[in-house]
C-alpha cells in the first residue's frame, strides 16, 4: 500500500490527477521502454536473462522499526545480517526509504536477491520473524504487492465477476479487458466449425513464425488464417476440443481463440513454464515447470499449477522434488514423466490422478483435494491408465519377491475405489495398457519370460469393460515368439492392428473383438506379410489405417482399407517424421520436421493416399490439426447419413466441380497472360537483334551469321476440345 | 533416355561448354586438364595439358579453332583446339574464375579472384588473330565495389558494348566495356539473396539466367537488367542453362558438397530440374549424379544436354522424342 501512497504523493506533487489520465494514451519513446514490461507477451524478449524478467527476486519487509537517521545504518546492518544468511543480496539490493520530512525511515524495506528462489525462500523463512516484541516482520514478494492491491481495489461481489484472479502479470487492466470479453461479450469460440467449406484448421511452427491455416484441398493449398512471429517461446498446443490454442512464454502460458481471428483470451502466470496439459473437457489447464538443482546430485524442483481455463484462476499448485512426480526414472522431460496428472476420461473433468511411489493419488475437481482425503495405497504400482470415457483406472503392478508374488493388472472404479476386476500374471517382464477410445476394451500387452528367462515373448490380455463381470480373454500371436513393434485400436471400433515379427520386414495383423457369428471372441481378420512398417495410424473414424515406415524405412506409407482388407495406395514421403490425421479422417498430413536438415515441410494426402499438395518450410518444428469437439449426431443419425450418402454428396460434388472449373479457368487466364507478356519481350528482342545485325556483322569481320540463329524455332499451339464426358461410379468414397 | 557417362576427370567437374556447331563438348574440372569430347557419342578426343591447378572455366571461339581456359594456377591460357597446343598464357596474381570470348572473338573477358592483398577484378584482353602477335596487356580492368567478394562469372553483353557480372555479393552488375563505367546494378529487393554461382545467356544475347545459393534462378533482360522470371527450387543452385529450342530452363545443384556424405543420395536432390521458362513451373528432373551438379550445358541444337557433377562424371543426355511434346 505504501508504494501506492508514494506514487499518489508524487503525482500530487506534479499536479497530476490520476483519474484524468488514460494510461493507454501514454506513448513511450521508441527504443526505450523505461523498464516497463510489455503487457503483450507476444513481444519477444530474447536476450533478457532469467533474473531480469520481473521483480520476482525482490521482497518487501514490513513492520521494521522506524528509526532516525543516526540509527539508519545500524538497522540496515541488522537486516542485512538476517537476510544474508538466506541468500545473496544484490549489490545495493537493500533499499530502506526515508520520509523526506521527518528524516525517519518508513518502517519497511525492499531487498533484491540474486534469484527468485532465494527471495521465495527468504519470504517463507522470515515471514512472522520477531525482531522484538513490537516488530514482527511481514514479508511479501514485491510481485504479490501489486496483486494484493489489485484484489482490494477491484473486488466486487463474486456473482458479477467471480474474483479477480491472480493471473495477470502486473497489468491488471488488460486482464480485466479479457475478463470482460469472456463474460460479457461472449464470442463464438467455435466459429471455425461453421466454415462453409467444412475445412479444418492446422497450426504450424517454422523458423520464428507460428501460422494457422485452413487446409483447402479444393484449391490444393493451405489458406492463411493467422500468422505471428514469436507467438510462443517453445511450442503451441490445441485444447482437446479445439477451442483454444495455448502458447508458452517466460512468464506463463496464454490461450488464444475467438470467432474470426486469434485473440488472447486468458493468461496463466507460471514463470518459465515448460509443459502444459489440458483436461479432456478443457476446463482446466495444468502447467509444469522444473528447476534444475544447483547440486547435480539433488533431484530437480518441480512446480505444477492447475488453472481454471475460463477464469484464469489458479485452483491448486503442487511443489516438490522431481522424485515425487515420477516413477522409475525420468520420462519425456528431465524431471518427471509428462503428463504428471492424468485426467479421467469423459468431458466432465471430474478426477485426475497422480502416480507416485506405492500410491495413486486421485483428486477431484470440486474441491481440488484427494478423494476421501486419502490416496490409494498400492505397493510397487508402476503404471496407471484412465479409461478414455469412464472414471475407471487401470493399473499394473510388476512381480515382487523374485516371482513369489505375481504381477497384477487391475481395474479400479473411481470415486468408490472398488476393484472391478484384476488378473494375476506370471513371469512378466513388462506390461503396457492400451484403452480403446470409447472405453469398451482394454488391451494389456504382456511381455513374459521364456522358461530359460533369457528371452521374452508377448501376448495380450483383452478386457471387455462393458460386458457383465468384465470377461478377460488371452490372445497369443500365431507365432508367439514374434516381437510386437506396434499396437493400435481402431478408434470407436472393435478392431485392432498389430505389427509383429522381425525388422526389417515385419508382418501386420488385424484382429476383431466381435464377428457376426461370434460376438464374444476375438478372432483374426488377416495378416499382411513382410511390410515395411513400424508405426500404425488409424483414421479417427476407423476403417482406414496407414501402415507407416518411419525412421529406418525413410517414410514409406501404405494406405489400407480394413473393411475390404485391401491396399488403397502406397506412397512415400521421404524421411517423414510425423503422420497426423485431420480430426474428420478425410485428410492426412505427413511432415518432415527440423530433426532432418533437408526437405522440411508437410504434405497433405487424401484418406485414400492421393497426394494433394506439398508445402516446404525451412526449420519446420511442429504441425497440429485443430481438434473438433465430438459430433452432436446420434449413432443412428450418422448411420442414416452414411446410408444415404449419395443424396447428400450430390450437392457437394457440384460445388467441388464449380470450384475446380473456376480454378482451371483462372489458371488458364494466368497462363495466357504470362505467355502474352513473354511474347512481347521476345518481339522486342527480335527487333533489337535485327537492328544490331549490321553492327554484329562488322564485329565478326563481315561474316553473315544471323540466319542460322533463327533457324531453330519452336511454335507452341494449344488446342482444347471436349471429346467425351462420362460419369463413372468409383467405389470407396467418403 | 539413357545417358552416356563420360569418365575422364578425376575430380569434380567445374564447367561444360559446347562449340557453336554442337559437335564438340569441352569439360573443365578440378583436376588440371580440360578435356574435349565428341558431343554425339561421348568419345574422348583429347586433353589440354599445361595448367597447374583446378580449371574453373573455358570458352571456345565461334570457328572452333581457339580455346581459352581460366585456372586456379593464376593463369588463363589460349589453346589451339585441334592440336591441343598451348598458344599463350595470361598471368595474373590471383586465380582466374571465368573467361568469355566476345562477339567476333577479338576480345576476351577474364575475372580474377580476391587473393592475398588483391581484390577481385574483371580484365578485358585483346585476342590477336595470329598468336605470335598476342600481348599480355589488359585493355581494361574493372574493379568490383565489393573487392573482397569473388566474381563468379562475367560475360559480354549485346554487341560487346557491356559486360555482365555476378558473384558472391549476390548483385548483378552491367559495365560499359568501353569506359569501364558501372551502368546498372540489380535491385536488392528482387535480386538474389545469396551468392550467384552461375550465369548463362541466351543465344541472341537478349536475356540471361543466373543461379544462386538462395535456391532460386532468375531470368533477366540483358539490356535493361529487368527481372523477368524467378524459378524456385529446394536446393542451392550451382549451374543453370537454357534450352535454345524450347522455352525450358534447367537448374542443377544440390546441397553443399561438405554435407553430402552425411545424407542419403536421395535426400541430396542431385537432379537437373527442368522448368517452363514462361510459366515458371517445374516440368521434370533428370537424376543420376551422386554429388551436386556443378555444370550444365545445352547443345546448341537443343536436342541434347550434358551435366557435370561433384562426382567427377559428365553425363550426356540425348533427349527422348517425348520431351519435345511435353505439354503443361
Amino acid at each position: 500500500m505504501v508504494a501506492a501512497v508514494d506514487i499518489d504523493g508524487r503525482a500530487a506533487q506534479l499536479g497530476i490527477n490520476w483519474s484524468e489520465i488514460n494510461l493507454d494514451s501514454i506513448q513511450l519513446p521508441p527504443g526505450d521502454d523505461f523498464g516497463i514490461a510489455s503487457d503483450d507477451e507476444a513481444v519477444y524478449h530474447e536476450d533478457q536473462s532469467e533474473f531480469d524478467t520481473g521483480f520476482g527476486n525482490i521482497i518487501v519487509v514490513d513492520h521494521l522499526p522506524v528509526v532516525t537517521r543516526e540509527k539508519y545504518e545500524k538497522l540496515e546492518g541488522v537486516v542485512k545480517k538476517i537476510y544474508n544468511q538466506l541468500g545473496v543480496i544484490r549489490e545495493n539490493g537493500l533499499w530502506m526509504p526515508v520520509d523526506p520530512d521527518t528524516k525517519k525511515t518508513l518502517g519497511y524495506c525492499l531487498i533484491e536477491f540474486n534469484t527468485a528462489q532465494e527471495a521465495q525462500n527468504a519470504k517463507e523463512k522470515t515471514h512472522g520473524y520477531k525482531l522484538d516484541k513490537s516488530h514482527i516482520f511481514d514479508v511479501n514478494k514485491f510481485d504479490d504487492f501489486d496483486r494484493l492491491m489489485n484484489v482490494k481495489e477491484e473486488w466486487e461481489p463474486p456473482q458479477a465477476r467471480p474474483y479477480v484472479p491472480a493471473v495477470c502479470l502486473r497489468k491488471s487492466c488488460c486482464m480485466f479487458v479479457s475478463l470482460l470479453r469472456c463474460f460479457f461479450f461472449q464470442e463464438n469460440y467455435q466459429k471455425w466449425l461453421t466454415d462453409e467449406k467444412a475445412r479444418d484448421q492446422l497450426v504450424i511452427r517454422h523458423g520464428a513464425d507460428t501460422e494457422v491455416y485452413w487446409n483447402d484441398p479444393r484449391q490444393k493449398m493451405p489458406v492463411p488464417v493467422h500468422k505471428r512471429p514469436y507467438w510462443t517461446e517453445s511450442y503451441v498446443q490445441w485444447s482437446p476440443l479445439g477451442t483454444y490454442l495455448v502458447t508458452l512464454h517466460k512468464q506463463g502460458a496464454a490461450v488464444w481463440g475467438g470467432a474470426d481471428t486469434f485473440t488472447r483470451l486468458m493468461r496463466y502466470q507460471h514463470s518459465m513454464v515448460k509443459l502444459v496439459d489440458f483436461s479432456p473437457g478443457e476446463k482446466y489447464l495444468v502447467t509444469y515447470h522444473s528447476q534444475e538443482p544447483s547440486n547435480p546430485r539433488d533431484a530437480s524442483k518441480v512446480e505444477i499449477k492447475v488453472f481454471d481455463v475460463r477464469t484464469g484462476r489458479m485452483m491448486r499448485d503442487f511443489k516438490g522434488s522431481a522424485d515425487e512426480f515420477s516413477i522409475g526414472g525420468p520420462g519425456g522431460v528431465a524431471g518427471a514423466s509428462w503428463p504428471v496428472f492424468r485426467w479421467a476420461g469423459g468431458n466432465d473433468d471430474k478426477y485426475f490422478a497422480k502416480l507416485s511411489k506405492n500410491t495413486i493419488s486421485v483428486y477431484e475437481t470440486e474441491t481440488f483435494s484427494l478423494i476421501d482425503k486419502k490416496s490409494i495405497k498400492v505397493d510397487n504400482v508402476v503404471d496407471i491408465c484412465w479409461s478414455p470415457t469412464d472414471s475407471i483406472l487401470s493399473l499394473f503392478v510388476p512381480e515382487q519377491g523374485g516371482g513369489n508374488q505375481p504381477a497384477k493388472a487391475a481395474l479400479i472404479q473411481i470415486p468408490s475405489k472398488v476393484e472391478l476386476r484384476q488378473k494375476n500374471l506370471f513371469s512378466v517382464s513388462d506390461c503396457k495398457m492400451y484403452w480403446q477410445s470409447s472405453g469398451e476394451y482394454l488391451a494389456v500387452k504382456v511381455d513374459r519370460y521364456t522358461k530359460t528367462k533369457k528371452s521374452t515373448y508377448s501376448g495380450f490380455e483383452l478386457f471387455r469393460i462393458k460386458e457383465r463381470d468384465i470377461p478377460i480373454e488371452v490372445l497369443e500371436l500365431d507365432n508367439k515368439n514374434d516381437k510386437i513393434i506396434a499396437f493400435a485400436w481402431e478408434p470407436k471400433g472393435h478392431r485392432f492392428a498389430v505389427i509383429h515379427g522381425d525388422q526389417p520386414r515385419p508382418d501386420v495383423s488385424f484382429y476383431t473383438m466381435k464377428t457376426a457369428q461370434n460376438t464374444g471372441r476375438v478372432s483374426k481378420l488377416a495378416t499382411l506379410k513382410a511390410k515395411q512398417a513400424n508405426a500404425l495410424f488409424w483414421s479417427p473414424t476407423g476403417k482406414y489405417i496407414i501402415l507407416a515406415g518411419l525412421k529406418g524405412f525413410n517414410g514409406q506409407l501404405e494406405f489400407f482399407n480394413v473393411d475390404e482388407l485391401e491396399t488403397m495406395a502406397t506412397a512415400e514421403h521421404f524421411m517423414a517424421t510425423e503422420i497426423l490425421w485431420d480430426p474428420t479422417g478425410r485428410y492426412v498430413a505427413t511432415a518432415v520436421t527440423s530433426v532432418h536438415e533437408m526437405d522440411n515441410g508437410f504434405t497433405i494426402w487424401s484418406f485414400n493416399g492421393n497426394l494433394l499438395y506439398r508445402t516446404l518450410k525451412d526449420h519446420f518444428f511442429q504441425l497440429a490439426w485443430r481438434p473438433r469437439p465430438p459430433s452432436f449426431l446420434t449413432a443412428e443419425k450418422e448411420e442414416e447419413i452414411a446410408k444415404n450418402l449419395k443424396k447428400y454428396s450430390k450437392k457437394y460434388e457440384a460445388e467441388d466441380q464449380d470450384v475446380s472449373l473456376l480454378l482451371s479457368e483462372q489458371d488458364r487466364e494466368k497462363r495466357k497472360a504470362l505467355k502474352e507478356e513473354w511474347e512481347k519481350w521476345v518481339m522486342q528482342w527480335k527487333s533489337l537483334h535485327e537492328e544490331e545485325k549490321l553492327a554484329r556483322q562488322n564485329l565478326r569481320d563481315g561474316e553473315v551469321s544471323d540466319v542460322e540463329e533463327d533457324e531453330y524455332e519452336a511454335k507452341e499451339v494449344e488446342f482444347e476440345d471436349v471429346i467425351d464426358v462420362t460419369e463413372e461410379i468409383v467405389q470407396e468414397s467418403m | 533416355m539413357r545417358p552416356i557417362l563420360m569418365k575422364g576427370h578425376e575430380r569434380p567437374l567445374t564447367f561444360l561448354r559446347y562449340n557453336r556447331d554442337g559437335d564438340l563438348l569441352f569439360s573443365c574440372a578440378k583436376d588440371h586438364t580440360p578435356t574435349l569430347w565428341y558431343a554425339d557419342n561421348g568419345e574422348r578426343l583429347g586433353t589440354y595439358r599445361g595448367h597447374n591447378g583446378a580449371v574453373w572455366c573455358c570458352d571456345v571461339s565461334r570457328d572452333s579453332s581457339r580455346l581459352i581456359t581460366g585456372s586456379a594456377d593464376q593463369t588463363a591460357k589460349l589453346w589451339d583446339v585441334q592440336s591441343g597446343q598451348e598458344l599463350f598464357t595470361f598471368k595474373f596474381g590471383s586465380p582466374t574464375r571465368s573467361v568469355d570470348f566476345s562477339v567476333g572473338d577479338h576480345l576476351a573477358v577474364i575475372t580474377t579472384d580476391p587473393f592475398m592483398e588483391r581484390t577481385s577484378a574483371i580484365h578485358v584482353k585483346r585476342i590477336a588473330e595470329d598468336p605470335q602477335d598476342q600481348v599480355a596487356d589488359s585493355v581494361l580492368v574493372l574493379q568490383s565495389p565489393e573487392g573482397r567478394k569473388r566474381i563468379n562469372r562475367a560475360v559480354w553483353g549485346p554487341l560487346n558494348q557491356t559486360i555482365v557480372s555476378g558473384g558472391e555479393d549476390a548483385v548483378i552488375r552491367i559495365w560499359d566495356s568501353e569506359t569501364g563505367k558501372l551502368l546498372k546494378e540489380s535491385d536488392g529487393e528482387v535480386g538474389h539473396k545469396k551468392p550467384i554461382t552461375s550465369l548463362a545467356k541466351a543465344a541472341d544475347d537478349s536475356h540471361f539466367i543466373t543461379g544462386s545459393l538462395d535456391k532460386t534462378a532468375k531470368l533477366w533482360d540483358m539490356r535493361t537488367l529487368t527481372l523477368l522470371k524467378t524459378y524456385s527450387t529446394v536446393v542451392p543452385v550451382n549451374a543453370v542453362t537454357m534450352s535454345p529450342l524450347l522455352n525450358h530452363v534447367v537448374l542443377g545443384g544440390g546441397q553443399d558438397a561438405s554435407a553430402v556424405t552425411t545424407t542419403d543420395h536421395r535426400a541430396g536432390k542431385f537432379e537437373a530440374k527442368f522448368y517452363d521458362k514462361i510459366l515458371q513451373e517445374e516440368i521434370g528432373g533428370v537424376k543420376g549424379h551422386f554429388g551436386p551438379i556443378n555444370a550444365l550445358a545445352f547443345n546448341p541444337d537443343g536436342r541434347s544436354f550434358s551435366s557435370g557433377g561433384e562426382d567427377g562424371y559428365v553425363r550426356l543426355h540425348h533427349l527422348d522424342p517425348d520431351y519435345f511434346n511435353i505439354k503443361i
